[in-house]
């Protein structure tokens, strides 16, 4: 089984939907576990209720990722909590659709502040640790759309499109330290984020899945263990599709 | 109470990992010392932390040698 004991990771958005089950799994293979969140306590304290239930460490630690000055005290938090910081999963996201001609200034700057300049100051937040430790694991949720692209999230789109470019710069920039940085582009996940969509659109997204179905939470934090752990240790700058077959 | 030389070494030895006879004053980090980019940008956050200080990217790109660390450093003292 895969294992990641004395291992410690921060999740960023790690109180709902795809982070909470992230933030489950690593602490079911032993790892201690930063549940971050930026509005969600209750949520938060609960997934890490759930995890000391199961025998597991965790802390919960509120931080926007888009601040840096937050995300920088949760770094010390991490720290003076377990004394390393050896996996960064950048899961935070948000939505804000809407077709571009109707898109406003703030729409597209919320989505890019915490989708694409949260990772860029997470990743920036965590890279000197790891550095010193000449190890870490940076996994990055992206999205199948900034693949493919998606009529109504121009802003979302641009802004996983650029994990993703910056996912490949930040392998590049930390091979030689030994600190991987890969990305999973997930496609239609059921969370809160998608319970949102109409059924029409949900119905019509369907169609355009070869597997037939949604995806679970489960699956991508399956992927995101594997991209945390030794099994994946000679793999960094990709982007895994975990979409059902929609990009191939 | 350690001199400034002292503690650059120090902290130079213990990122680059070379021999403390090693750090002369004309020695230089990328040529001498076998400091790659990465080194460089870690050593200059590590003599931040040392000594308290921030070391601007403009200083940072100036300070080539050991000698010029420890004499920018004891000019902001
Ligand atoms: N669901 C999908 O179909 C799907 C598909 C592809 C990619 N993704 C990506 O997967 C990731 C997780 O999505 P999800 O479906 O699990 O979404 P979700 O259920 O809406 O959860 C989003 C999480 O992000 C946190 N968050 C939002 N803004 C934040 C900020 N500024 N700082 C810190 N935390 C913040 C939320 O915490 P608070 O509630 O405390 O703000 C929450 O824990 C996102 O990056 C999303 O783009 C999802």
């Amino acid at each position: 089984m895969t294992n990641l004991t004395g291992k410690t990771a921060i999740i960023t958005g790690g109180s709902r939907g795809i982070g909470a089950e992230i933030a489950r799994r690593f602490s079911d293979a032993g790892a201690k576990v930063v549940v971050n969140y930026s509005g969600s306590q209750e949520k938060a304290e609960a997934v890490v209720a759930d995890i000391q239930a199961n025998g597991g460490e965790a802390i919960a630690v509120k931080a926007n990722v888009s601040d840096s000055e937050a995300v920088k005290a949760m770094v010390d938090e991490t720290m003076n909590a377990f004394g390393s910081i050896d996996i960064l999963v950048n899961n935070a996201g948000i939505t804000r659709d809407n077709l571009m001609m109707r898109m406003k200034d703030d729409e597209w700057d919320d989505v890019i502040n915490t989708n694409l300049k949260g990772v860029f100051i997470c990743t920036k937040a965590v890279t000197r640790q790891m550095m010193k430790q000449r190890a870490g694991r940076i996994i990055n949720i992206a999205s199948i759309v900034g693949v493919m692209g998606n009529a109504g999230q121009a802003n979302y789109v641009a802004a996983k499109a650029g994990v993703i470019g910056l996912t490949k710069t930040t392998a590049r920039e930390l091979a030689s330290r030994n600190i991987t940085a890969n990305a999973v582009a997930p496609g239609f996940i059921t969370t809160d984020m998608t319970d949102k969509l109409s059924e029409d659109i949900q119905k019509a997204m369907l169609t355009q899945i070869p597997l037939g179905r949604f995806g679970k939470p489960e699956e991508v934090a399956k992927a995101a263990l594997f991209l945390a752990s030794d099994d994946s240790s000679y793999m960094t700058g990709q982007t895994l599709h975990l979409d059902g077959g929609m990009v191939m | 109470m350690a001199t400034v030389l002292e503690r650059v070494t120090k902290v130079i030895v213990d990122r680059l990992g070379v021999e403390e006879s090693e750090v002369k004053l004309e020695a230089s980090f990328t040529g001498d010392l076998g400091a790659d980019s990465l080194d460089v940008v870690e050593l200059v956050m590590e003599l931040e932390d040392e000594f308290d200080m921030e070391i601007s990217d403009e200083d940072a790109e100036n300070m080539s040698t050991v000698g010029d660390a420890v004499k920018y450093i004891e000019s902001k003292q």
